[in-house]
């Protein structure tokens, strides 16, 4: 089998237009950096930074991984945050609040 | 093609003996077959196995129904009718047995040899006296009696193949060898 | 070819006995490790399995390889068959070359993720050692099991004796590797599996430079992310499938060839189909496995005895099957009796439907019919084969499948 175009992932919106554009499997058939499931969120979380202790345990718990670390501290993504509120009840010092999405 | 029977109990060393009979004649450059009865193995159940030796590749499968040679590992086995049945008309049947054999056994032109292995095998430490492990001694009877391989080819197959006790399971095939009539 | 003649016993003795002191890689094996040996030569770096009669020696034989150091490979022990496929599919997806072996209940446990590995394009390597299904409790030789997972998407190969099992796991390696989907091997319990033969063992190098590494387009790696068999929607998982498809056609020609390079370095040659004194025959007897060997004793009798102008025809490669092959072998013969070691209750014999459905657009086409024999390890002896022939040979109306050597 020849070498598939690319390699490497694929970034933005995926437009195939014929079976031969594909790749071998269902492999990275689209980035998901494209697909922002944020917009699922009924309600969203919100760190008071004044309790929070930087332990990451939301940052390893987020199933999305939309949690990232700046300068130390969790900050959430809410292009991806699907507002499942998992980093709330993990969260051992209660720093993260649910906060109703504004529509 | 010259078709083999081994016959023996569970934890005998019949499967053990076919198979290196089988590689004794591949190393004279012949094909062989090799494989126990296609059954569940349990220890001291009466327990088959056969040889196949050709000059040419061997396509038959499956065991053997009518042997050229008849190894008897243990003489309480089955009686003599029964192995008659499994014996080519000019086969030879080998036993291990400190007994005399009766003449009424022979059908056909079956030749009958019992020779007293259990004897050597217990002499040469292998197993006890009431369950000696007898498999290479008779290897050593069969390649006299019947000529099919060269005792040489048996024991370069037994060393490359029993990893215990190996000089004692020569020393015996050796003897046994010497001992045989033809 | 055509056999038995002992006057020249000696001389091919001696000279076959020459041959071998030169090449000490000659060995007496069991099938099971046979396909121990194939999975050692092609280096195979993942190996899980879960033991199962007749297949145990299979894994015994790779443990104590893993154990001793002759074979550089992770060992996974798994608590079921489905896991030990698991365990491959992970292992493939990373680039690691995996192998596995099964029988009978243990596929059927896998069933679901051969897709997986198929759909996943994943190159794994599998024994199967053909074993009926139960109950009854039966663990001796039937086809039924592989061939019920003929629409997994696996190449499926059936052997024929020892050395073609060690050879053909080597094949298979390169063949999956070059296609992306994954391969079956199969032998037959006992009559493959715990029988012993005199079987020649490939140079090692010379099979590194026939299979070399597995380097695929796509694996798990960290530092190169990709998603892996993300949900597809109707929109391409339709077009995805037929890639599946184009991947099975064009290994008909890839089989072809690495048939050829095998033939480079070991003088045996592999295709998808074996004829056997095909050349004037106008009878052919269609048969896959142990099985075919006693068809060939039968045909050479018949032909001695008879002067039948019998044949054999020998199914290597289920999958692809080798549709336009069969269908130029059989366009000469005036009778067909498809052999069949497995049934598909309702219907008939498997091998027999394939068959009759290669041919069923062609305008001239033999007579075709169908025979089950041995099913769970009965014996099926050159008697029988004969018997196959003699009810070919009669004319008259047949009946569709014959239950050869049955008791009803």
């Amino acid at each position: 089998m020849k070498k598939q175009k690319s390699s490497k992932p694929r970034v933005g919106k995926i437009i195939f237009k014929k079976e031969g554009d594909l790749p071998m499997a269902a492999i990275s058939m689209a980035d998901m950096r494209s697909n922002k499931t944020g917009k699922w969120r009924s309600t969203r979380p919100v760190i008071d930074y004044s309790k929070c202790i930087s332990c990451m345990i939301c940052w390893k718990y987020c199933p999305d991984a939309a949690i990232n670390i700046q300068d130390g501290k969790p900050e959430i993504d809410l292009d991806y945050c699907k507002g499942c509120e998992i980093c709330i009840e993990e969260c051992p010092v209660k720093a993260i609040k649910s906060e109703k999405e504004k529509k | 093609m010259k078709e083999v029977i081994f016959y023996g109990r569970g934890g005998q060393g019949a499967v053990i003996a076919s198979r290196i009979l089988a590689v004794a004649a591949f190393k004279e450059g012949r094909h062989v077959q090799a494989f126990p009865f296609f059954g569940v193995e349990r220890r001291g159940a009466p327990v088959t196995a056969y040889t196949r030796i050709d000059d040419f590749k061997i396509r038959k499968r499956g065991p053997v129904t009518k042997g050229d040679y008849i190894v008897i590992l243990d003489p309480t086995l089955l009686d003599m009718s029964e192995i008659v049945k499994h014996a080519k008309r000019d086969a030879s049947v080998i036993i291990n047995t400190n007994k005399e054999i009766k003449g009424s056994v022979s059908s056909g032109d079956v030749k009958v040899i019992a020779f007293d292995a259990s004897m050597i095998a217990v002499n040469n430490s292998l197993g006890s006296q009431n369950a000696p492990i007898v498999n290479t001694t008779m290897l050593g009877v069969f390649s006299k009696i019947t000529g099919e391989v060269a005792i040489d080819s048996v024991i370069d197959a037994i060393s490359e193949n029993i990893s215990v006790k190996k000089d004692s399971n020569i020393n015996a095939a050796r003897e046994a060898y010497e001992k045989a009539k033809k | 070819m055509h056999r038995r003649v002992s006057c020249q016993s000696d001389q091919i003795r001696k000279r076959e006995k020459i041959k071998r002191m030169a090449d000490i890689t000659k060995k007496v094996v069991t099938g099971n490790h046979a396909v121990s040996y194939g999975a050692l030569l092609s280096r195979a770096e993942v190996i899980a399995a879960y033991p199962i009669t007749p297949q145990t020696e299979v894994v015994e034989k790779l443990s104590e390889m893993v154990a001793n150091g002759e074979l550089r490979a992770k060992f996974i022990n798994v608590e079921s068959e489905h896991s030990a496929m698991a365990a491959c599919i992970g292992a493939s997806a990373t680039g690691a070359r995996a192998f596995t072996a099964t029988s009978s209940q243990g596929l059927a446990l896998m069933h679901e993720l051969l897709h997986w590995a198929t759909g996943a394009r994943l190159p794994i390597v599998m024994a199967n050692i053909n074993r009926s299904m139960g109950p009854p409790w039966n663990i001796w030789s039937e086809q039924t099991d592989s061939l019920a997972q003929r629409d997994t998407g696996w190449l499926q190969f059936y052997c024929e004796n020892n050395q073609e099992i060690i050879d053909t796991i080597i094949q298979a390696y390169r063949v999956s590797e070059t296609v992306y989907l994954p391969a079956m091997v199969v032998l037959d319990a006992f009559y493959h599996s715990h029988t012993m033969e005199g079987v020649e063992i490939p140079n090692q190098s010379a099979i590194d430079a026939f299979l070399p590494q597995y380097n695929p387009i796509y694996k798990l790696d960290v530092n190169e992310p990709h998603t892996f068999g993300g949900l597809t929607s109707p929109e391409w998982y339709y077009e995805l499938r037929y890639k599946i498809q184009s991947a099975m056609d064009k290994s008909i020609k890839v089989i072809k060839d690495t048939a050829r390079e095998y033939e480079k370095i070991t003088h045996r040659k592999y295709g998808l189909l074996e004829e056997y004194r095909t050349e004037d025959a106008d009878m052919l007897i269609v048969a896959a496995g142990a099985l075919s060997e006693t068809v060939k004793e039968a045909v050479d009798l018949l032909r001695q005895k008879r002067k039948t102008r019998i044949g054999l025809l020998r199914i290597r490669t289920f999958r692809p099957f080798p549709k336009e092959d069969i269908k130029k072998i059989l366009k000469n013969v005036e009778i067909v009796g498809v052999i069949d070691r497995n049934i598909s209750f309702g219907n008939e014999g498997i091998f027999f439907q394939e068959i009759k459905s290669a041919l069923c657009n062609e305008k001239i086409k033999p007579g075709i019919y169908g025979f089950i024999a041995g099913l769970g390890g009965r014996d099926v002896m050159v008697e029988d084969i004969i018997g196959v022939a003699d009810i070919l040979a009669k004319p008259g109306n047949k009946k569709d499948i014959v239950w050869v050597g049955a008791k009803i």
